[in-house]
């Protein structure tokens, strides 16, 4: 039989009532039907279920406030192949805006470049980029982009685009109007291939190219001297005497980071070393080129002739030769140089960036007599970053004045922008039929043409270029177009009826320039080089000099030259807000230019910093703030190019003023200078500059090092003392170093001890760490008035110290006064400091909630989650590279700048958080690359390697100043970097906090008897 | 000459010859009589300071520290300024009533129910600092051991904050305590006088049901005595702590073993300092004269003048380490806060804590009110600048001179000291009103009723 089972004793006698209330669900009567009929509403609510309500309502009322904002990830459906999310593809591209070029390997992460790094294949940039190209994935991101094709400022299709223009250029050849396409240096072969093309169909067309800070003098003078249109390939790395004639060519001359990676291979004392370049330098302004060197001469710019024929006429005499002629200039300096020149023969570089033939020239007669040609010099692979053509540029130009061109195309450049007398350009262009441009945005050209066909980012295209004859590099997209773009070689292809696409156009082509490697290789790779096969040619100039002579002689009171600063260089990037808010390498200011003016005229003059004046020069006048810049020559001023912008976007427009209009020609060169000038004070106004250094000597205090070449050879740790301690035991007092005398235990430490080396020898203070720290983390932009309140969030700095003539001698205190003013011309120093990881660091034992402590690795971490914002780690740092979020910097409309908008968002680095306001952040040493590189080593069954995890400021720095490694791996270049007794030291060592990163001395190749 | 030695016969405390019935009347009527129009004006003021206050709080709350001057270099500046100096106030209070009371200083039975409020309101307003000064204020709980399940977290044993933390919430209560208890039987006299039913049952309830037994009495002296001896070490600890914030940094200017003595001297300097400023308006306003005389303002002086001194021989010991140890750190800090570009915030320190107090010497300006009043204000802001000039010129030029920079103070942040003050005297205001501000039960003990008024005074 079936058992039973019941539930209760009740449903076992199953009574009427247990029956009854057995079908009822709920026990007491649930009031449905009055709820349904509105009854329910007239009644009254009793009192336990209006308690009831309210309990649920507040209760769900907080519940529903405390839910997070919803956010949709949205997964593949279908997993595009080779995105693993989470992981990063790297693909090989090339960086080519006309100003800059590298060879770059793009990181995308999903989907979207986040990093630029070096391609390490490429013998010219060498794995190594600038700040400009750094910066340059932000640039992709930015909101100022057209978002389409433009006709006569609306938008509109490229079909219709096309056919407009189509039809215009047709007319146009009919007729056979002038056409004329305007660029900057077009170093891409393919480019070069597609304008001939257009050129072909419509022959009237004239390619012109021109360089906002242009080399055109050099091009001319080789030609005139040897017969080789160009610009030669230099090589610093072999020179042992360096002399640059107003010529920065470690930060912005045509290739600058090929450049300043050579000169530190001159200026590396690793491995026993015991020599090393000496570099002269004579220039007007201060430049990071001019920082860098022995011993630097300041001139005006109107001396520069003469220095140079009395440079000439000194080795002349000695070798011989015939002199060219007379100079005015009788100076030490130069007997000197010329006396090591001669005896450095074969081994000597000159270098000049004067834009005048006549100097040119002679520089190229020194350089024949120094046998500098097959030895420090290449003509045979020239260069082709500059290709400008002035005298092109003055035809056109007159052209456009009597209306004889018909269509003009503007491609990487802002000529209304960047020419002398850009408003001339302005009025000339609106009366032509047909202009055209590629900008990518309605700039201050742009905005003036009846077609604005904007042309890819370089990370959305293809591209090659040439930068060094023989020397190629490819570049691929690495991300759909953001925007409805087309690439400006497709747009010409397209009007010259060639419906091919670029990348078809550009693989038959490279059949053509490469036969020997596949195309997939090719772009694997990213570059080709086949330099070459003739060896170093010897060269003599065959140019007549002596009919040069240094001309009638100027006599101004004032002269000025133009420059361009680390970030924004030429202008062309001035809408990218780490450009902007990166710190001039010299006067440390963000966000501004300004007219520098040396201390002596300052005194002169009564000039105060901050006092706005008006500079006139033949070309133009301009009302700008002084900066009174040590190491200026006196009698000269300097203002840097780049800023002024007005249609740049709202990040550039209206910072700082054009500099441009102070410039013009000078018998068909265009000179980055201007003589004679003249200020005028307008008003006493006190003008802010927005810099993160305010204090400039370093008080007689250790904190650079620095020794000469002499007394490093003679002792490898002079300058270097070691810090000593007294300690007593028992009876025996005796001198101890610091680091052996502590109170605390020492960390445990795992598998690695990651550690960092800063040759301070090799460092040029170019900046380019300090944009890779910001694109690798995350670092937030915070504004021109929040740097004015000492608040930027940079994770590494670069200090910059001068010397001061009231530096204490050793042992003795100085005037505490009068040591904070800067030499007139002072000697400068640079030190990048970063967080230094302490072992025994002051942050992590003042926290009280332990948001920093140290890692089983070395490392001092920072845990944001954890942070209250008590602020007593960064008093307590005595580095001061702890940055706190003074404000939330991401979506917040007072900091408009990359992370408050969507677009500007797609370049933050995924495997790095951004910090929420009010906590502490620093540098990490780049953890998110040591976990990357731990795991892929975990993964593959075996230890780290040396070398395969480096942090991004050591891997962009362009001279190898900054090495990163393991203390654990014996033989690590760390290791070997740090000999105790030698040139390394800690930073602040004295205090004992015993940290992580180790710098060595800077040696300077001076003699010691300048120093007494 | 007699061969009887009788003690001196000393000044009376309370002047006016008061019977017992006197004292109450005189102290009870602030508290049951109406407000006057100078106690609406100060309240008005106060409040709409308080108000000020609160919106630049809320203001920073809701958009950030950045609103505050202070910057990468300078991490600390007005809001611990204002903390320390705050704290430093409020020690006069327990000062007055632990430490007096175990060494039976009789006198200061006019003073301590109005100078321990002051500690505690003192306390609130310093308190407020360390809470907002924060990145994220709404998680200052992390500062707290408590159990929880961030993954077990602890705070961090070695970090001064923590013990900052424990010292200041310690001192609070314990201060608050100790001064509710000295209120009891007032409460309790305030109840029995009350006319008014309601007030007379708040009252019933805030004196705890005290009946005037003599139980009642002998816990109330016991345990006024255990409190005592328990705050007298705090009065020394509380800023001991505080002071070693800095003492054991490693900031040129904050390292330095000297702090907390220096700190409690100046603590107890600036404490009495208010303590000063405070009576000589209350006595005037609540016609308290008689009760607290020139003879207390006098004995208070002499304890300016002697912290005083102190706090100047700290100030001169400072300079001299600097120099002789020899770091170059230490002595360019300290050339830097008197030469550098914050010396006006330095000799304002040296003018107002070390050269006027020294008056004080001088017999006819100790036992003048109008002197006094001014010099204790001088004092209050002198030792304003003196936690000034050691944190912002400490911290605005240390080690590296690539970061030295300066600091200057937004006005949300003055807005919030202001809004302190504000916080300051409306509690001050109102608790002059609701309790009494004397002392009334132990006044009473030292009303001398012997008949030795009828003595001759001396030999």
């Amino acid at each position: 039989m079936e058992k039973k089972y019941w539930k209760g004793v009740d449903e076992l006698h199953n009574d009427a009532e247990f029956v009854r209330l057995k079908n009822n669900e709920f026990f007491e009567h649930i009031p449905i039907d009055e709820v349904i009929s509105k009854k329910a509403d007239e009644g009254l609510t009793p009192r336990r279920d209006f308690l009831k309500f309210l309990g649920f309502s507040v209760a769900a009322a907080s519940l529903a406030a405390c839910e997070a904002p919803i956010r949709k990830t949205i997964p593949y459906l279908i997993r595009p192949e080779q995105i693993t999310p989470g992981i990063a593809n790297y693909y090989a591209s090339t960086y080519a805006d006309g100003y800059d070029y590298a060879s770059i390997v793009v990181k995308t992460r999903e989907g979207r470049p986040i990093k630029i790094e070096g391609n390490t294949l490429s013998s010219v940039s060498k794995g190594k980029i600038n700040a400009r190209v750094q910066a340059s994935v932000l640039s992709l991101y930015d909101n100022a982009r057209l978002h389409g094709p433009m006709m006569n400022n609306n938008e509109t299709s490229w079909a219709s685009i096309d056919k407009a223009i189509t039809e215009k250029l047709t007319a146009i050849a009919a007729k056979g109007g002038k056409i004329r396409i305007l660029s900057s240096t077009v170093i891409s072969p393919s480019t070069l291939k597609v304008i001939s093309e257009f050129t072909q169909k419509y022959p009237t067309t004239k390619h012109i190219q021109y360089d906002s800070i242009s080399c055109a003098a050099m091009i001319q003078a080789n030609k005139d001297s040897f017969g080789v249109e160009g610009i030669p390939s230099y090589m610093f790395n072999k020179a042992n005497t360096i002399v640059g004639f107003d010529c920065d060519f470690l930060l912005n001359w045509i290739s600058p980071v090929e450049y300043s990676s050579q000169y530190a291979e001159t200026r590396k004392l690793n491995n026993g070393r015991k020599e090393m370049s000496r570099h002269y330098q004579f220039e007007s302004a201060l430049s990071v080129t001019g920082s860098n060197s022995d011993v630097r001469t300041g001139i005006k710019p109107s001396q520069q002739l003469s220095y140079i024929i009395s440079l000439h006429n000194a080795i002349a005499s000695k070798a011989g030769m015939k002199s060219a002629g007379s100079s005015s200039v009788q100076s030490p300096v130069i007997d000197k140089l010329a006396t090591e020149l001669w005896a450095n023969r074969g081994k000597a570089l000159v270098v000049c960036g004067i834009n005048f033939i006549p100097a040119q020239k002679i520089v190229n007669g020194i350089n024949s007599m120094l046998d500098s040609y097959g030895n420090t010099i290449d003509l045979n692979n020239t260069c082709n970053l500059r290709k400008g053509n002035d005298i092109d540029l003055v035809a056109l130009s007159d052209e456009m004045q009597i209306n004889e061109v018909a269509a003009l195309f503007i491609y990487n450049c802002n000529p209304v922008y960047s020419l002398p007398h850009g408003e001339i350009f302005a009025k000339a262009i609106k009366k032509i039929e047909l202009s055209v441009s590629f900008a990518d945005r309605s700039d201050e050209t742009a905005s003036l043409c009846n077609f604005i066909c904007p042309d890819h980012h370089p990370l959305e295209s293809w591209s090659d270029a040439e930068p060094k004859k023989g020397f190629y590099s490819l570049g691929q997209p690495t991300i759909a177009p953001l925007f409805n773009t087309r690439q400006m070689q497709e747009s010409l292809l397209s009007w010259a009826g060639n419906k091919t696409t670029y990348h078809d156009y550009m693989e038959a082509n490279w059949k053509n320039i490469c036969s020997d490697v596949t195309w997939e290789k090719l772009l694997q790779n990213g570059v080709y080089e086949k330099p070459s096969s003739a060896s170093l040619e010897k060269q003599i100039s065959k140019a007549d000099l002596s009919l040069i002579s240094e001309g009638e002689k100027i006599n101004a009171d004032m002269e000025l030259v133009v420059y361009e600063k680390a970030g924004l260089g030429n202008g062309m990037q001035a809408n990218n807000p780490w450009l902007q808010e990166l710190p001039d390498p010299i006067s440390k200011i963000t966000w501004d230019n300004y007219l520098a003016v040396s201390p002596r005229d300052a005194r002169e003059k009564g000039w105060q910093q901050g006092n706005i004046v008006n500079v006139k020069t033949s070309q133009g006048s301009l009302k700008v703030p002084i900066l009174i810049q040590p190491g200026q020559t006196p009698g000269t001023v300097s203002i840097a190019i780049g800023y002024g912008r007005t249609a740049a976007g709202k990040t550039a427009d209206n910072i700082g003023v054009n500099a441009f209009v102070l410039i013009g020609m000078f018998k068909n060169s265009m000179l980055a200078y201007s003589s004679p000038v003249e200020i005028q004070k307008t008003v006493d106004d006190d003008y802010k500059f927005a810099a993160t250094q305010s204090h400039h000597t370093m008080m007689g205090r250790a904190i650079v090092k620095e020794t000469t070449l002499n007394k490093y050879i003679k002792k490898p740790n002079s300058g270097n003392k070691e810090e000593l301690i007294e300690v007593k035991v028992g009876k025996n007092i005796s001198k101890q170093p610091v680091e052996k005398v502590t109170l605390w235990d020492e960390h445990e430490l795992g598998n690695h001890h990651w550690g960092m080396s800063i040759d301070l020898n090799s460092c040029i203070g170019c900046g380019a760490c300090v944009v890779a720290c910001t694109a690798e983390n995350n670092v937030p932009v915070v504004g021109k008035n929040e740097v004015m309140r000492s608040r930027e969030m940079h994770w590494m700095r670069i200090d910059r110290y001068y010397t001061s003539d009231f530096d204490p001698k050793e042992g003795e205190s100085g005037d505490i006064k009068k040591m904070e003013d800067p030499s007139d011309m002072p000697k400068v120093v640079f030190q990048p400091v970063m967080c230094q990881h302490c072992n025994h660091a002051p942050c992590e034992t003042v926290c009280p909630v332990i948001a920093t402590s140290h890692s089983s690795e070395g490392l001092n971490q920072m845990v944001y989650n954890r942070c209250v914002g008590t602020r007593y780690c960064a008093n307590n740092c005595p580095y001061k590279v702890r940055r706190f979020n003074w404000f939330r910097y991401s979506d917040n409309p007072k900091f408009d700048f990359n992370i408050n908008n969507d677009l500007g968002k797609m370049v933050l680095n995924p495997d790095v958080v951004v910090r929420s306001r009010g906590v502490m952040e620093k540098c990490t040493m780049c953890v998110q690359r040591l976990q990357e590189g731990k795991l892929n080593a975990k993964k593959a069954g075996r230890t780290v390697k040396e070398g395969e995890i480096n942090t991004a400021c050591a891997q962009t720095c362009p001279t190898n100043a900054i090495t990163f490694g393991d203390y654990n791996l014996s033989g690590s270049m760390l290791n070997q970097l740090w000999k105790p007794e030698e040139r390394s030291y800690h930073l602040l060592g004295e205090l004992n906090v015993q940290p992580n990163v180790f710098y060595l001395t800077k040696v300077r190749n001076v003699e010691e008897e300048k120093e007494a | 000459m007699s061969g009887n030695h009788e003690a001196v016969v000393r000044d009376p405390l309370i002047l006016g010859k008061k019977s017992y019935h006197q004292i109450t009347e005189d102290i009870c009527r602030p508290v049951e009589g109406k407000a006057n129009k100078y106690w609406w004006a100060s309240f008005l003021i106060a409040f709409t300071a308080m108000l000020w206050g609160m919106t630049c709080l809320a203001y920073t709350i809701g958009n950030g520290i950045g609103s505050w001057g202070a910057n990468k270099t300078v991490g600390w500046a007005w809001d611990i300024t204002n903390f320390v100096w705050w704290i430093g106030i409020g020690h006069a209070g327990t000062l007055i009533s632990a430490i007096l009371l175990l060494f039976r200083q009789r006198w200061r039975m006019s003073i301590n129910r109005s100078a321990e409020a002051m500690t505690i309101f003192a306390v609130i307003c310093a308190g407020l600092f360390p809470l907002f000064h924060t990145g994220r204020p709404w998680l200052d709980y992390w500062m707290l051991p408590l159990p929880n399940q961030f993954g077990s977290l602890w705070v961090n044993f070695n970090s001064p904050l923590l013990w900052d933390v424990f010292a200041i919430s310690t001192y609070f209560s314990v201060s608050l305590v100790f001064w509710y208890l000295g209120l009891l039987p007032d409460l309790a006299t305030v109840r029995d006088r009350c006319i008014n039913p309601t007030k007379r049952f708040i009252y019933g309830i805030l004196s705890f049901g005290w009946k005037g037994t003599a139980r009642d009495w002998h816990r109330f002296e016991e345990v006024s005595l255990v409190l005592a001896g328990l705050s007298a070490p705090l009065v020394l600890s509380v800023h001991t702590i505080v002071s070693f914030d800095f003492a054991t940094s490693i900031v040129p200017g904050w390292h330095t073993t000297i702090f907390p003595p220096y700190f409690v001297a100046g603590a107890i300097f600036s404490g009495f300092a208010m303590v000063l400023t405070l009576m000589i308006v209350a006595r005037k306003v609540l016609g308290l004269e008689e009760y607290i005389s020139i003879q207390h303002i006098e004995l208070m002086n002499k304890v300016i003048i002697l912290t005083g001194s102190i706090v100047g021989i700290a100030y001169i010991t400072e300079f001299f380490m600097a120099w002789y140890s020899g770091v170059q750190y230490e002595s360019y800090a300290f050339m830097n806060r008197a030469f550098g570009p914050y010396w006006w915030a330095y000799w304002s320190m040296m003018t107002c804590n070390v050269i006027t107090p020294q008056l004080f010497w001088i017999r006819k300006i100790r036992t003048s009110v109008m002197a006094t009043f001014i010099i204790s204000i001088f004092v209050n802001i002198g030792m304003w600048f003196e936690r000034f000039v050691i944190i912002v010129t400490s911290l605005h030029r240390d080690y590296l001179p690539s970061s030295w920079v300066m600091y200057s103070p937004t006005y949300i942040e003055v807005g919030i000291f202001i809004g302190t003050i504000g916080l300051f005297f409306t509690c001050f205001l109102i608790f002059s009103r609701v309790f009494p501000v004397i002392a009334l039960a132990e006044l009473k003990t030292i009303i001398k009723k012997a008949g030795n008024q009828y003595k001759k005074k001396g030999i």
